[in-house]
């Protein structure tokens, strides 16, 4: 059986590491991402290998100091593992059993690591314990030997260090330092005064130790370094202090020799102190976002800094940048939502602050990064910062459109930026630049696709919390000595009724733009600019709305914050069908009629695929993910993939991505779990047990069930007016007045209303299932059927006071109730 | 690693007339020369041979110009009435003009008297003309009648009696020596070919006809009346290409500069305009003190001259062309400086430094580089960069806004500098694109310096009048605000009462782009 989960996509969780390993010319860098550890050429700048074999999160790694082309590596899945990293083989494996939060491998002690582990029995407190690794043969090793080195440790790898010639180990936690003699046995505590100093509070952040003095620099999180000297007396110990930093000091590092102290902190600079005095300091600025980690490479050539924004720096000996690993950049939140370029088919998102990633998924790469805001980044707490909020890519990508607004809530300080795609230079270079082009924030924002006409029928529409949508034009420049041939401009600003207005949508073809507002979907004719028709069901406001595709282009479908999930006829103007069900994400296929809702409901996201034209879902899956999914995006596939299931038809020609609000990119696989992991499988399993897709259930069980199943699928797809008479009415109380017809057309549909019919009730309730039950109940059914469409098709329309067709309607319905008659007259032969 | 990224500073389109070729090109005119006429000047007409004198007929006299003198260096004052319209002959060497005593006289242009006297008018004469044999004058009177004259013998070769009005206006074709047109004031012009008796086209133009002209080629015939200035295509039988609305009073004279590319028109409205003739758009006009009359172009558009109603002839010169002599002089480096070294080729062994590109950044920005906004505003609020770039005083304190530092680099000022703030501030809060920021400024300032208020003369003042500019501003805004509302009614009127619901959003249409116009 295939069961499709959200893979995680490899993205460098929390790369801890060993630096890069001392073989001139060729140096690897190897870092931990997630529960692999990847192995990176620094000349090439190749990722030249992928150690997996841990279960969880790996959270540190060390070379062994006896054999520099083996790496020890600890995981949270409670084991350790020695790999041999240039052939990316594991050599052994060692069982702990708890879960291991840092590792420590040292020249001194042949036979044994240490470990930071959980205290058994207590939470939140850490001890520092060595393990014995022992000797055997086979892979699988135990490694149960414990001992307790040091109590109350703090759980970062970087709390802890070893000294010089590995003669004591010092940990710090909170405002206490302990330093350890393995010699002497003896265990100092120092600890720094509780009350807060003026410059905040001085708990400790990080530990190293100098490698050839006797010296142990600490970092502070109110931002200065101490240097200890003379700490084998309790009370004869000094300290001096280096401060620069204004924030916390995250990571520390010695160069080889101990006369450089490296130092970074959210500041996103490298300090470099020389010999140990306040005065000589030399700065690495604008390193792009905070720095989490410091590390200097065996042989003292290289220093990699690692940023909180998932990226690697390796910095010269001399305080020059040299190059970058970047993957997806975390960004502190996704604004601009999945966008995909249509021109590399890369996944476009918010990157560094004010910049937009182009994220390739096939690579697992950064293609680049657009500066969009193009001012200078200051980490600063509670600064306002400008950030980019929307993002619209035009059918071929040839133009850009970005929104970028200030923090501030009052007075956003709005921009709106189109960029164009120029092929000479191969980036986007700025256009037009608009400033405060609403006067409240910017809710969404489309171009009109439209291919065939190619690019001077493009149209931009943004909608505003100021209660109007506007429609920017491109204007072409008659002078032939102007700079650039184009600009945009308004063209067309419209609102209804003073309401906020929350979404747009353009069709298809281009000829219709839907715009909601707060609860009522109007839609435009994009030529005249002449509202065509409203839509509302209330109540709740609309969330998301889109047009069908292909041959679905006649639905519009809306999502309510009560949790409603409509379905409008353009045609007709009626609501064609609608079903209960809290949707987070609404997105369609570019590439096929399907649209994929994520519902959120009791701590679980659910994935219901469907298409407009049918009011139940192609496929379900309940339970995707635990986390709430944020953002969804359809990447069209390069070649249409051979898809054998049935259930995955609908990824055939485009991938499904998610973004989790844990800043987790997910994917929808359609391969078996065996299949994924064959190959050197870089995606991982989420969960190993789902239930029956209720979907597969519904399709194999008998009608009779179906009460039960209903309950299974929790609030199931229901088809309008399923209860006879009462929704007629409650239709006409609910929808707002200005919406309705004259009272003289509803008169004789309440009326109808209030009227019985019999033989309606069995009929509605199978209405939905009847079509999808094999042949052999079809000469009952589908008179049934047949009534049922009656009643739904007449009476939206009625409701609407389109009463044109209705006549031909009715006999077209005889005529196919004579039909069927005759056919189930012939079945029963 | 990313480099300093520096201050966007939001550049603004300038809005109104834009700078092109054309605009520069008729700029370059030197402050024009006033001669007072005796009467209003009906005719200027440039010599055809160097040194391009030029006819000025007004009244009774016609007066010979040279190109730079501003006295005439010839009268033609044999008239006993009003002359009209003295042309040069292909060669320069005769001067033919009419009269308002019926007769048309023939001048060599070193002689005093007339060599010929043609007599035939009955009434008086406003056009005359050589066809371009040089052997023929073409003439048109008030007695509706178009004439042609053989010079050598004075007599009359041929008349046509076709328009039903006044004749005022025509000209010859330079192609065909056989072919002339006439304007008249019954609204058309017509196509006359001296080998045969009657008019080969009449182009209907609608209003009195005032000037026409022949395009060099012959092809295109313009002509001018009324409030229009219409373009014909001869060789399409007289098919109307263009026309052209510009004036707002009766357009009185055509010309066409040398190159042939620009038309001019002349009008009662005291304007010039001048159109391309690719495209038949305004590229440029000029501004006149008086109703033009007449207007003429010298030859490599050296001079422009304008007659006008009041008798004053308007001679603008055009300026000479910059000689870029002085800026070539400055003594450069050698050719060979700058190559140096820069042929040299890399071997593979080579190890290649390279130069660091040394970017360079304004002063406040280094300031802003490293945290100093106080000097940093400073250096933005020094008299040249605060008067003729406040775009970028204005984008440093938006910057420093930006890092919260704006309050602290805004304290702490002397006497001295916070009038020079609130100088800045007062004078442009109310430019639309600075007001966000200057408002902020405006609070900031008033918040750190209330405490002080009152001890220096010249910052209350400086106070009082940031008070008085925002309230003219509101009141301003105020009159815009009823006038929207006005044109929103207007437009409600003409919206018709089926669809009102749908108008009713795009009458607000109309006004919001108004208003964001407005705002940037």
């Amino acid at each position: 059986r295939r069961c499709p989960r959200g893979l995680r996509l490899p993205r460098g969780a929390r790369a801890s590491w060993a630096g890069v390993t001392a073989f001139p010319p060729r140096r690897y860098l190897l870092y931990a991402s997630g529960d692999f550890v990847k192995v990176h050429s620094v000349n090439t700048e190749e990722t030249l290998g992928l150690l997996c074999g841990h279960a969880d999160l790996v959270t540190d790694i060390q070379l062994n100091p006896h054999n520099h082309m083996q790496l020890y590596s600890s995981s949270l899945d409670g084991t350790i593992k020695l790999w041999d990293f240039m052939d990316g083989i594991p050599i052994k494996t060692f069982t702990v059993g708890s879960k291991l939060l840092a590792l420590y491998a040292l020249a001194s002690a042949e036979d044994s690591v240490f470990v930071v582990i959980p205290k058994k029995g207590e939470r939140d407190t850490f001890q520092l314990v060595s393990v014995k690794l022992t000797k055997g043969a086979g892979q699988d090793l135990e490694g149960k030997e414990l001992s307790v080195v040091l109590d109350g440790v703090g759980a970062s790898p970087k709390q802890i260090a070893f000294g010089r010639e590995d003669s004591y180990v010092v940990s710090v936690k909170d405002v206490n330092l302990q330093v350890y003699f393995f010699k002497q046995k003896l265990l100092n505590r120092f600890s720094l005064s509780t009350a807060k100093t003026k410059g905040g509070d001085n708990r400790f952040s990080c530990v190293v130790c100098h490698p050839k003095e006797d010296c142990i620099a600490t970092g502070h999180a109110d931002g200065k370094i101490r240097l200890w000297r003379n700490f084998h007396h309790k009370k004869a110990y000094t300290y001096s202090a280096l401060h620069w930093h204004h924030d916390i000091v995250m990571d520390l590092a010695y160069s080889l020799e101990g006369t450089r102290l490296l130092s970074g902190g959210v500041e996103s600079v490298l300090v470099q102190w020389h010999n140990e005095s306040s005065c000589q300091k030399d700065f690495l600025p604008r390193l792009g976002s905070p720095i989490e980690c410091i590390s200097m490479s065996s042989d003292g050539v290289l220093c990699c800094t690692l940023h909180t924004d998932n990226r690697i720096t390796i910095i010269n000996s001399n305080l020059r940048f040299s190059r970058s690993i970047q993957g997806l950049i975390k960004s502190r939140d996704v604004k601009t939502g999945l966008v995909v370029d249509p021109r590399t088919k890369a996944l476009v998102l918010n990157g560094e602050p004010g910049h937009l990633q182009f994220y390739s998924l096939q690579s697992d790469q950064q293609l680049f990064s657009l500066d969009i805001v193009q001012r200078q980044y200051i980490h600063q707490a509670g600064l306002k910062q400008s950030d980019l909020v929307k993002v619209a890519f035009s059918a071929r990508g040839s133009w850009l459109a970005t929104v970028e607004e200030s923090e501030e809530v009052a007075d956003p300080e709005l921009q709106l930026k189109l960029w164009f795609y120029s092929e000479e230079t191969q980036s986007f270079a700025l256009n037009t630049r608009i400033n405060i082009p609403h006067d409240n924030h910017i809710t969404d924002m489309c171009f009109r696709d439209m291919d065939e006409l190619g690019d001077d029928s493009l149209i931009l529409v943004t909608t505003g919390r100021d209660c109007v949508f506007k429609v920017w034009v491109m204007v072409g420049d008659s002078d032939p000595e102007a700079h650039q041939s184009v600009s945009w401009s308004c063209d067309f600003v419209g609102s209804y009724h003073n309401y906020q207005a929350t979404n747009c949508c353009f069709s298809e073809d281009g000829s219709l733009l839907a715009v909601s507002f707060e609860e009522t979907v109007t839609v435009w004719d994009s030529l005249t600019w002449d509202l065509k028709c409203t839509f509302c069901h209330p109540p709740g406001n609309i969330r998301n709305i889109c047009f069908g595709r292909l041959t679905c282009s006649k639905y519009l479908i809306g999502a309510t914050d009560y949790g409603f999930l409509c379905c409008w006829n353009l045609l007709t103007c009626a609501l064609e069908w609608s079903a209960h069900l809290n949707v987070v994400v609404l997105q369609p296929d570019p590439l096929s009629e399907h649209i994929a809702a994520v519902s959120w409901l009791s701590k679980e996201s659910s994935l219901f695929v469907f298409k407009p034209s049918e009011p139940w879902p192609v496929y379900i899956q309940r339970n995707l993910c635990k986390e709430k999914i944020l953002l969804a995006a359809f990447v069209p596939r390069d070649e249409p993939e051979m898809i054998n299931s049935e259930k995955y038809l609908w990824l055939r020609k485009s991938q499904l991505f998610f973004l989790t609000d844990t800043q987790e990119l997910m994917t929808l696989s359609t391969k078996s779990l065996e299949e994924r992991l064959t190959p050197s499988s870089k995606q991982l399993a989420v969960e190993e047990s789902l239930p029956v897709t209720p979907f597969s259930v519904l399709l194999g069980k008998h009608r009779r069930q179906q009460a039960q199943e209903d309950t299974d699928l929790g609030k199931p797809v229901v088809h309008n007016r399923q209860e006879q008479a009462s929704p007629a009415v409650k239709e006409l109380l609910h929808t707002p007045a200005h919406v309705l017809p004259s009272a003289s057309f509803l008169c004789t549909i309440f009326i109808n209303s209030l009227l019985i019919s019999k033989e309606n009730k069995s009929a509605e309730e199978v209405a939905d299932e009847v079509e999808m039950e094999s042949e052999k109940a079809e000469d009952e059914s589908d008179e049934e059927d047949v009534t049922a469409m009656e009643q739904e098709d007449t009476s939206p329309m009625e409701l609407l006071g389109e009463m044109t067709c209705k006549l031909s309607k009715s006999q077209e319905k005889e005529l196919r109730k004579i039909r069927k008659m005759d056919y189930s007259w012939l079945s029963a032969f | 690693m990313a480099a300093y990224k520096p201050v966007v500073v939001q550049a603004c389109p300038k809005l109104g007339e834009r700078i092109t070729q054309d605009t520069l090109y008729w700029r370059g005119y030197k402050t024009p020369v006033q001669i007072k006429e005796f009467g209003a000047v009906n005719k200027i007409d440039f010599s055809p041979v160097p040194p391009y004198n030029y006819a000025v007929t007004a009244s009774s006299r016609i007066h010979i110009y040279g190109r730079y003198s501003h006295e005439p260096i010839k009268t033609f004052s044999r008239f006993r009435d009003a002359a009209y319209c003295a042309t040069y002959r292909d060669d320069g060497r005769l001067l033919v003009a009419g009269s308002e005593d019926r007769s048309i006289s023939l001048f060599d242009v070193s002689g005093k008297a007339p060599l010929r006297q043609f007599e035939g008018h009955t009434k008086p004469v406003h056009l005359v003309g050589f066809l371009s044999d040089k052997y023929r004058i073409f003439s048109g009177g008030d007695d509706y009648s178009s004439k042609l004259w053989d010079i050598p013998s004075a007599t009359e070769i041929i008349s046509y009696s076709e328009h039903t009005d006044y004749v005022r206006c025509g000209c010859a074709s330079k192609v065909n020596a056989d072919v002339f047109i006439t304007g008249s004031y019954d609204h058309t012009v017509k196509l006359f070919d001296a080998r045969t008796k009657s008019s080969v086209m009449t182009i209907e133009h609608g209003h009195p006809v005032e000037s026409v002209l022949l395009f060099p080629s012959g092809g295109l015939l313009v002509s001018a009346g009324g409030r229009y200035v219409k373009v014909w295509d001869v060789l399409k039988g007289g098919q109307l290409l263009v026309s052209l609305k510009n004036h707002h009073k009766t357009v009185t004279c055509l010309c066409l500069n040398s190159s042939g590319q620009r038309l001019l028109s002349g009008s009662l409205d005291r304007h010039v305009k001048i159109y391309s003739t690719t495209s038949y758009k305004v590229v440029h006009s000029f501004n006149y003190a008086t109703s033009i009359l007449s207007l003429a172009l010298s030859p490599e558009d050296e001079t422009i001259v304008v007659g006008m109603t009041n008798g004053v002839l308007n001679v603008k010169h055009r300026k000479p062309e910059e000689k870029n002599e002085s800026s070539q002089k400055k003594r450069q480096p050698a050719y060979r400086t700058y190559v140096k070294g820069k042929s040299y080729m890399p071997k593979q062994e080579d190890f290649c430094v390279s130069k660091p590109v040394k970017r360079v950044l304004r002063k406040y920005d280094k300031l802003l580089r490293s945290f100093q906004s106080s000097k940093a505003l400073d250096a933005v609020l020094e008299p040249p960069i605060m008067l003729h770039t406040p775009e970028v005083t204005v984008a440093v304190m938006q910057e420093l806004h930006r890092r919260g530092t704006l309050r602290s680099a805004l304290a702490g000022r002397d006497e001295k500098q916070v009038n020079l703030l609130l100088t800045f501030v007062a004078r442009r809060v109310i430019e639309p694109r600075f007001t966000p920021v200057l408002v902020i400024v405006a609070d900031m300032i008033t918040d750190i310096y209330q405490p002080v208020v009152g001890q220096s003369a010249i910052v209350d003042k400086q106070f009082l009048k940031l008070q008085q500019a925002i309230g003219k501003e509101i009141d301003y805004q105020e009159e815009l605000l009823e006038v929207l509302g006005m044109m929103d009614t207007l437009f409600a009127t003409f919206i018709k009462k089926s669809d009102m619901c749908l108008e009713e959003n795009k009458s607000n249409g109309v006004t919001e782009i108004i208003e964001t116009n407005r705002n940037y």
